[in-house]
């Protein structure tokens, strides 16, 4: 799949991540982790996974982590993907 | 339908990462996740994704879980039933109910989900916010409206404007509202849930407002923070007096059993079934208060 | 890689025998003191009239008695509003001091900077402290000090400075108010903090003890926690502290739920307990958290018409309120963490200055730790076997401070009060990073999830088995529970380097800190 346009999604509060994705080639993860040295892996796997279930090879993403779990991550990935793909009504049930 | 307490539900921004997944810590009998009115339009999408992944991944322990999606007439009503319905949610809370019809539509939504996501189709269960006098006056045949109904509830900020007044200490402009609701949620055998009081500040006004609708017979309290559980609870903590009579109530259908006997008695008189069902009601109060010890005693405070 | 060897002390960390060997340390052991007969070191005296001993000039004072190499102290009851250290040490510097042994009572954040400079210049090269945060912390744990820096509990450096482990060849005092003889207290002054708890120890024991003061009052100053008998001189200065940042006033009451629920639990595990009887006695720590607890035990305590005979350690204004309600007789008070602590002390009979000995010393004849029913603590870190990690934090990282850590442990019951996780860090680990007071001397965990007992109390498990509201689960449970929610953090890499020495506070070493890795 492909990203028509730059979004955003989640915010800087405590538990939350802020992510950013843009049009790139191949998948580019700046990540900023409170607790990176931990789980910054961990995280990285989250996003190329979730990338991955919607087809997604070309991107930027910028990652605000301020200590949130893979749930969070994973819907927050979600919620950018689907609002960069410009489909943030018509959810992927497939991929959900 | 199973019997459960119900005196605690806690609403919960669907939005919030850190309250989405400290929820379950506060013992509420029921958490409510709010896709509604927490949540702005821009962000509708995110809580949506928020709530559908900690559903399939957070430990809320044996808590209930509702999820209160946007109305009927908005443009995220049917994503948030799917996705609630695919996650596996207990409960689906339908705001601004004015009639049966409208929780027939919500079924009919909840059924396609169910069959498109191999959900069990009827295991979904739904409740009604009334929160207009349309809906008040109408809500016996919401509450009759569909088999799936566990609950109605009242929501007093839409109510109190729709009848062009406020919210008072002393509730009075809620009278009508709270018992007509809980007529018609007893009569059609499901729960009362009172509305939110959201004044953090006011702890005496809180109580004396639980204290009442206890009084009246609700089930329980919709909350806006965790800090009300335990005062809610204390509310309905039913008495030392009250629960060493529910242990003679059961003890004697304990021992009707034994006797193979269909008439339970007790100091020679004939136990009527309401005073069981009160009495199973103490017990059930009485344990989730942790006043019951694994043998079945009453414990000191 | 050079093979190094090593030991495992009875808390299972591993020593080398390089530094066991270089330093004469030998492995921790147990929390059990015993009865060893111990000699108290000697120091010096200049005898004088004392009419010599009121100065304008820090930098005569220092040249006259520092010479390189030297170890001198500070105390840290104006936190994070000290003027003192920054002040003396700024001048050390500059005066091209070098070699020096830093051995202030703790390290606040405002010196952070000033202890730096002062390693990189070479004027200090050895550090012994209750603790460190920050920049400085992280500095240490990067390697910026050649010598391993010394954790030492309050109770501990009170004893290793009776024991001339420490010897303190200046002491530099700062004090709200003395007179020209050096008669000084904490309570009164601008910059008043309380109590001068921790200084009293180094005002008895150093070859020279130096005040520093913004405040000249008449002679005779009394109440005098530091008298005259012990002072060589009085340096007058501008401004000794930042009032509004020595209290950093009042600690407000929480209102996070998860914190409420952690405190009812502790006040429901204490008042639950055999311990919660007329007279007893507790200590709570500073934080939201825990003057929730002092709120919830002050319900239960009038509930019940129970009334306690002492708390002690650092206190606090909910702390001053039980005694002024009646609740508690008395507060032996070590040190003051709020305004409202600070000023009661004058006008307060029963809140009593006790010094770092009296408060915690295991090698005198009985501290009030020793009697000490409950104490409510904190961890940054606690693994299945009960060890607690107060000192590093999960990044491996110098952030923390043992304080009275090890020694309020000696409580007959010690209950750690934690969250389960804090963001994304687990609190209940399988091993922690570095062990600062041991898990023998830890009784009860108390987590917004459930509580968990050391299982070497099962008097205990018995008795919160009839308390149904008290949701008892095992350690590893919850560690078990901490895990799914956070999921398994990697390992953080570590040189060989050691970075510090973490003592019991019987001075044996419990554990080496080591460099992390860049």
């Amino acid at each position: 799949m492909e990203i028509k346009q730059t979004a955003l999604a989640g915010t800087l509060e405590s538990s939350d991540v802020q992510i950013t994705l843009s049009k790139g080639q191949g998948i580019n993860i700046d990540l900023n982790s409170s607790v990176e040295e931990l789980y910054g892996k961990q995280i990285k796997k989250v996003i190329t996974d979730t990338l991955a279930k919607y087809e997604i090879t070309d991107a930027n993403v910028k990652v605000v982590d301020k200590g949130a779990l893979d749930c969070v991550i994973k819907a927050r990935m979600m919620a950018v993907i689907q609002r960069a793909l410009g489909t943030a009504d018509q959810p992927n049930w497939e991929v959900l | 339908m199973e019997e459960r307490l119900r005196r605690t539900m806690m609403f919960v921004p669907g939005n919030n990462a850190g309250m989405v997944k400290d929820a379950g810590i506060y013992g509420a009998d029921s958490i409510m996740f709010d896709l509604e009115d927490s949540v702005s339009m821009a962000e509708k999408d995110a809580a949506r994704m928020l709530v559908y992944q900690a559903l399939q991944t957070q430990d809320y322990g044996d808590a209930e879980l509702v999820v209160r999606v946007n109305g009927l007439d908005t443009k995220y009503f049917r994503n948030d039933v799917f996705a609630m319905v695919k996650a596996g949610i207990e409960v689906i809370r339908l705001p601004k109910v004015e009639s049966a019809q409208m929780m027939l539509d919500l079924v009919k939504v909840v059924e396609e989900a169910e069959k498109e996501f191999g959900r069990e189709v009827g295991s979904t269960h739904v409740m009604a916010a009334i929160e207009s006098a349309r809906g008040v006056l109408k809500s016996l045949e919401i509450a009759e409206s569909t088999d799936r109904m566990i609950g109605l509830a009242l929501s007093a900020e839409d109510y109190t404007t729709d009848m062009k007044t406020h919210r008072y200490p002393d509730g009075a402009e809620l009278d009508f509202a709270r018992k007509m609701i809980l007529h018609a949620a007893r009569a059609a055998g499901i729960a009362a849930f009172d509305t939110v009081f959201t004044n953090m500040n006011d702890v005496e006004g809180f109580k004396r407002e639980t204290e009442y609708i206890h009084q009246l017979g609700y089930d329980g309290k919709s909350l806006v923070n965790p800090r009300q559980i335990d005062w809610v609870n204390e509310v309905y903590k039913p008495t030392k007096k009250e629960i060493e009579n529910a242990l003679d109530v059961e003890a004697a259908i304990e021992e009707a059993h034994q006797k193979g006997s269909g008439v339970i008695s007790m100091n020679g008189q004939m136990v009527d079934r309401p005073v069981v069902l009160r009495a199973q009601r103490v017990i059930r109060l009485a344990k989730a208060a942790n006043l019951i010890n694994e043998e079945g005693e009453y414990i000191e405070e | 890689m050079r093979k190094v060897n090593t030991l495992k002390n009875s808390v299972g960390r591993e020593i080398s025998d390089e530094i066991l060997e270089q330093t004469g340390y030998k492995p921790f052991e147990t929390t059990k003191i015993g009865h060893p007969e111990v000699t108290y070191t000697d120091h010096k005296v200049r005898v004088t009239k004392g009419d010599d001993k009121l100065v304008d000039s820090l930098e005569k004072v220092i040249k006259d008695n520092l010479k390189d190499g030297m170890t001198i102290s500070f105390h840290h009851h104006f936190r994070n509003g000290d003027f003192v250290f920054n002040m003396v040490m700024d001048k050390i510097i500059k005066m091209g001091y070098k070699d020096l042994t830093l051995a202030p009572s703790s390290l606040t954040g405002i010196m952070n900077d000033k202890v730096i400079e002062g390693i990189k210049a070479g004027t200090i090269t050895n550090i012994t402290s209750s603790g460190m945060r920050g920049e400085l912390g992280e500095a240490i744990s990067h390697g910026l000090l050649k010598n391993p820096v010394i954790f030492r509990s309050h109770g501990n450096r009170a004893r290793s400075i009776e024991n001339g482990n420490i010897k303190i060849d200046v002491a530099f005092l700062g004090v709200p108010n003395s007179d020209r003889m050096g008669n000084a207290n904490g309570m009164e002054g601008e910059s008043a903090f309380g109590s001068l708890g921790y200084a009293l120890v180094d005002a008895k024991y150093a070859n020279k003890v130096v005040l520093v003061t913004d405040t000249i009052v008449d002679y005779p100053n009394t109440p005098a926690s530091i008298n005259q008998t012990q002072v060589d001189y009085v340096v007058k200065v501008d401004k000794v502290g930042d009032p509004d940042r020595i209290g950093g006033g009042a600690t407000r009451f929480t209102k996070d739920p998860k914190e409420l629920k952690i405190a009812k639990t502790v006040s429901d595990v204490i008042v639950s307990s055999p311990y919660f009887k007329q007279d007893f006695s507790f200590q709570t720590g500073t934080g939201g958290a825990s003057l929730a607890v002092t709120r919830f035990l002050r319900q239960a305590m009038l509930d019940q018409g129970i009334t306690a005979s002492f708390t002690c350690g650092g206190t606090t204004s909910p702390i001053v309120e039980l005694l002024e309600e009646g609740l508690v007789k008395k507060v032996m008070d070590v040190q003051d963490f709020d305004k409202g602590a600070a000023s009661s002390m004058k006008s307060n009979p029963g809140q009593a200055e006790i010094d770092g000995s009296w408060y915690a010393d295991p090698d005198n004849k009985g501290a009030m730790v020793d009697q000490l029913d409950v104490a409510i603590l904190s961890a940054l870190e606690l693994d299945t076997d009960f060890n607690v990690n107060v000192l590093t934090g999960s990044n491996g990282e110098i952030r923390g401070a043992v304080g009275g850590h090890q020694d309020a442990g000696t409580a007959k019951m010690t209950i750690i009060s934690t969250p389960l996780t804090r963001g994304r860090i687990a609190t209940i680990v399988p091993k922690v990073n570095s062990v600062t007071t041991p898990g023998s001397s830890i009784d009860v965990v108390v987590t917004e999830v459930g509580v968990a007992v050391n299982p070497a109390r099962q008097d205990l498990i018995e008795c919160f088995k009839k308390h149904p509201s008290i949701n008892l689960m095992t350690i590893e449970e919850l560690q078990e529970r901490a895990e799914k929610i956070v999921g398994k953090p990697e390992k953080i890499e570590y040189t060989d380097r050691t970075v510090a020495l973490v003592e019991y506070r019987d001075g044996t070493l419990i554990d080496e800190i080591k460099q992390v890795k860049d």
